[in-house]
């Protein structure tokens, strides 16, 4: 199956139109050929200013409560983004999804703020992620609606 | 000094999360996302690791290239891509074990440092 790579069709039935995830997606053909420098150098800038980005931002609003800000944030922005990919430069996706939102959010400090936050932990790890996911969610309905 | 280390941490974190997602995910076909969850879950284990350590060593590693090799975004849009699909027990799936497993990944770097 997809031996020509020019041939969109046939695809598993669980394709998507849409890039199934931010960073790759192997069986659409198209993109298993963008790796390249300019990829990876899209990556890497972005990715340095959504790292900026996170330490700014986290000085504003220190601590557990600013990391689910930014996290929340993130995954609203990137429920837009995907919606909006396919009619943005190829270069969008590695640099604003792969770069920027993925170097503004971060799994690492939401891990470890859980270990020191003791009896809250569960509160901020669960409220983190119904948020996020809700943004996520309806970040892509608004922009389906509004662009669709 | 310290946003230049976050910048340069970061500049080095996404391109690697981003050719060991490629790396993983290309290891199979199924659509469960592997890969983000490899990344998030080491990222969380290193992060412990390098959290007691200089405040340089923690913009540089801590802040920068776990704080970028990790991410919620991509995990969210994952995860929600799996329930729009009705693959409702794998969204389920990825969510609890990134949690948990991330969790105990930061939790057992710290111990261990």
């Amino acid at each position: 199956m997809r031996t020509d790579p020019e041939d969109p069709e046939p695809r598993p039935d669980h394709v998507h139109v849409e890039p199934v995830d931010p960073d790759v997606s192997l069986d659409v053909p198209a993109q298993r050929r963008e790796l390249g420098p300019a990829v990876l150098a899209a990556i890497a800038l972005g990715g340095g200013l959504g790292g900026l980005a996170r330490y700014g931002l986290s000085g504003v609003i220190p601590g557990p409560w600013g990391f689910l800000l930014i996290n929340v944030l993130g995954s609203a922005l990137i429920g837009v983004l995907m919606v909006l990919v396919p009619r943005l430069h190829p270069l969008a996706r590695p640099f604003l999804g792969v770069g920027v939102l993925g170097g503004f959010t971060t799994f690492s400090t939401y891990a470890l703020d859980a270990v020191h936050l003791g009896a809250s932990a569960f509160v901020y790890l669960f409220g983190t992620l119904f948020l996020a996911l809700g943004a996520t969610f309806a970040a892509m309905a608004l922009t389906r609606k509004v662009f669709g | 000094m310290t946003a230049l280390l976050v910048f340069v941490g970061a500049a080095i974190g996404a391109p690697l999360r981003y050719l060991t997602d490629r790396v993983i995910q290309s290891w199979h076909m199924t659509r469960f996302p592997f890969g983000t969850l490899a990344v998030n879950v080491v990222g969380s284990f290193a992060l412990g690791c390098v959290a007691g350590t200089s405040p340089h060593l923690v913009a540089l590693l801590g802040t920068g290239l776990c704080g970028a090799l990790t991410t919620y975004s991509t995990f969210s849009f994952e995860t929600v891509r799996l329930a729009e699909d009705g693959a409702y027990w794998q969204a389920f799936a990825n969510a609890a074990t990134s949690i948990a497993a991330g969790v105990a990944a930061a939790a057992l770097g710290y111990a261990l440092t």
